[in-house]
């Protein structure tokens, strides 16, 4: 293994936390799995050694488990995860167009890194923000209602080292590093930030609201 | 006219929603304290009164559930919540734990009080960070308030929960391959029975239930089985999320009782996109045959979705208008089954492989009329022989709309191409150049 000694001393003290939160140990993978893409920014090599020598797994047997999530990358990934949701609903509503548009502004295709290692464009499933469509997620946060224009703004505020902050979500995106520490189950002290609930999420409650309807007691 | 009843949705506009405090003040946490008063069998047998049904989809009746989980036999036993919400269209769990996660939370304590577990799990989804924030705060701040823990508020009960994060794969919603999931593996659903009931988490005894279902008991416990009856349908009792997305006015989440109509919910959401009208859409995510106009005033509850042909399911209203061409639609969501499924067994592995290129041709016009064909006998091959419910719901959304649109599969073979210009189904405004049909050819 490569880590330096904090690096490594640091990692080993923060998978003894994970680690704790389960009453049989392998189930900390998944969240030590985050944990070495919020420290590597991938799914490293000496990653995958040191899940398997604090889970008394054989190295095979963690890259079987990281190899199934689409989570869990095997390249050095971008600073800023971009995924632009192509299932059908938001396809429909316009992620085709904006996917088309956004990959040919920032010349990657899917699963692909631009050379200054800043973006990472993906196709995503639905991210279950359907009454957002058409969704884009960076680094896991909520960007609804897109355009192409709204997407390209994103990814050339991002590329200029500029503050972007998601429609739903904290104040502004974290890096990709940074978010798979979240994952991983430690806390960034973010969780009072907020940018609105959302139309969408309040439509219902608005509609009864002008109705003058509650649920009885 | 069927009114919306905010419910689960109540508290989601106020200040700080999430917040411990903001829960409490809206009576959060009474309910907690009356279970703990309770005898955990008269909990589970309220639940049962009550005809709760799981809001994961398949709508087994919860309270029947808990009731399955074998005598005590010392041994640990567990809850596990499904919060994986990833089945196309589907999208109430998420702002639930966004806007209220401690209904979640106190739904945790109650459910383990009743069925005597200490040590709960929430499996969120991975792709979704300020969930993950919100959660996890929300179980910090129950800790700190003595709503989990040790000997909770003097009971003699200890509780102890752990958020965990997936990592972006669909078929971990399943609930087994959820638990081989968090165990540390690849998530494949297992054989049953045995059922986790018996065998579940670390092979106990396990319960695992849905966000909603969840969040839903202590309105239960707080406001009495007869209330929770009073809203409903002879056999779908009480409130529902429903979400609307797509092409209608104001898309978003409606909470209303079981069997209300697509039509009144159009109504409340102010009708379809202006200027076009409804041409189909499915009642509980893409894994539902769709319907159409013919079912506006079908009741949206388990037995009218039911023997309307489909399945309420998520209650994910996913809504297309004319402009929509549904054979890109369903070729869409047959890539998204090829993509998620776990490999395990070949009806599906291969089944959605197959279906996958036979649509592309017919969607890209290089397809015949055999194809059409060919795609119901390659369905024929996969519903009913897959090893778990994905492969079904993979042959859901073709079955249904051949039977309802086949002459559109037709028109892609015979003028060699969609008919349809995507342009006009998006929400905003660009012409369809020749490079965009290129992408997904
Ligand atoms: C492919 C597949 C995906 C599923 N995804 C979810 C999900 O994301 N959330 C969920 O609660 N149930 C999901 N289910 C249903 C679960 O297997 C299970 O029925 C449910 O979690 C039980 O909870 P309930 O009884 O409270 O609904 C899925 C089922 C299948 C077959
Ligand atoms: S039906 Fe599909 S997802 Fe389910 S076990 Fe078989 S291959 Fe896996
Ligand atoms: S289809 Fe895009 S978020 Fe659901």
């Amino acid at each position: 293994m490569t880590y330096d000694e904090t690096t490594l001393a640091q990692l080993t003290e923060d998978a003894a936390a994970i680690i704790a939160r389960y009453p049989v140990k392998r189930s900390a993978l998944l969240p030590m799995l985050h944990l070495v893409q919020s420290v590597d920014g991938f799914v490293s090599p000496d990653g995958i050694q040191f899940c398997a020598d604090r889970l008394e797994l054989t190295a095979a047997e963690v890259s079987a488990v990281a190899t199934f999530y689409t989570q869990y990358k095997r390249r050095p990934n971008g600073e800023y995860q971009v995924g632009v949701c192509t299932n059908t609903l938001c396809a429909v509503m316009g992620g085709d167009r904006i996917w088309d548009e956004l990959s040919d502004h920032v010349g990657v295709g899917h699963d692909e890194t631009t050379e200054d290692g800043k973006i990472t464009l993906e196709r995503l499933e639905c991210n279950a923000a359907c009454d957002y469509a058409p969704v884009m997620m960076v680094n896991w946060e909520f960007f609804d209602n897109q355009t192409p224009e709204s997407a390209k703004q994103v990814v050339d505020d991002l590329r200029a080292g500029k503050d972007v902050a998601p429609t739903r979500g904290p104040a502004t995106v974290c890096s990709f590093k940074q978010v798979s520490r979240v994952l991983a189950g430690f806390d960034d002290g973010r969780a009072n930030e907020d940018q609105g609930a959302g139309e969408a999420t309040l439509a219902g409650l608005e509609a009864a609201k002008g109705q003058g309807w509650e649920a009885s007691k | 006219m069927t009114e919306l009843v905010p419910v689960l949705t109540a508290t989601w506009g106020s200040e700080q929603s999430w917040s411990l405090d903001t829960y409490t003040k809206a009576g959060g946490y009474a309910p907690l304290k009356k279970a703990l008063g309770m005898a955990p069998t008269d909990i589970i047998q309220s639940v049962k009164d009550s005809g709760l049904r799981g809001r994961g989809g398949a709508g087994f009746p919860t309270g029947m559930k808990w009731g399955f989980l074998p005598p005590d036999d010392g041994g640990p036993r567990y809850l596990v919540v499904n919060a994986d919400e990833s089945e196309p269209g589907t999208c109430k769990d998420i702002p639930t734990m966004l806007a209220a996660p401690h209904a979640l939370v106190e739904g945790v304590a109650i459910t383990s009080f009743a069925i005597g577990c200490n040590h709960a799990f929430i499996y969120i989804r991975g792709e979704v960070a300020h969930v993950h924030r919100r959660v996890q705060q929300a179980v910090r701040e129950a800790y700190e308030a003595g709503h989990l823990g040790k000997d909770i508020h003097g009971s003699g009960f200890d509780l102890d929960v752990t958020v965990h994060a997936g990592a972006g794969a669909y078929i971990c919603g399943e609930e087994t391959a959820l638990l081989d999931s968090l165990e540390g593996r690849r998530g494949q659903p297992r054989l049953k029975p045995p059922f986790p009931a018996v065998a579940g988490l670390y092979a106990r005894p396990t319960v695992v239930n849905n966000v909603e279902s969840v969040a839903s008991v202590p309105s239960i416990i707080g406001n009495g089985v007869d209330w929770f009856t009073a809203m409903g349908t002879e056999r779908s009792k009480g409130m529902g999320i429903f979400s609307l997305s797509g092409h209608v006015q104001r898309p978003g989440q409606y909470e209303a009782p079981l069997g209300i109509t697509l039509r009144e919910l159009l109504q409340l959401a102010g009708g379809i996109r202006e200027g076009h009208e409804l041409k189909f859409w499915t009642p509980g995510g893409s894994s539902t045959p769709m319907f159409t106009e013919d079912q506006l005033d079908t009741p949206l509850d388990y037995e009218a979705v039911g023997a309307a042909g489909s399945m309420l399911g998520t209650r994910a209203l996913q809504i297309f208008d004319e402009t929509t061409c549904v054979v890109r639609a369903v070729t869409r969501w047959t890539e998204f089954y090829k993509h998620e499924s776990c490999g395990k067994c070949t009806p599906c592995r291969e089944g959605t492989y197959w279906l996958t290129q036979i649509l592309k041709r017919i969607e890209g016009g290089r397809g015949t009329q055999a194809d059409i064909q060919q795609l119901l006998d390659t369905c024929d091959s996969i519903a009913g022989r897959s090893f778990c419910a994905l492969g079904d719901g993979a042959t859901s959304s073709i079955i249904s709309s051949v039977k309802l649109f086949r002459e559109e599969y037709e028109a892609h073979v015979e003028q060699g191409g969609c008919p349809f210009d995507h342009a006009a189904s998006a929400l905003f405004e660009y012409s369809d150049t020749p490079a965009t049909e290129e992408a997904h050819a």
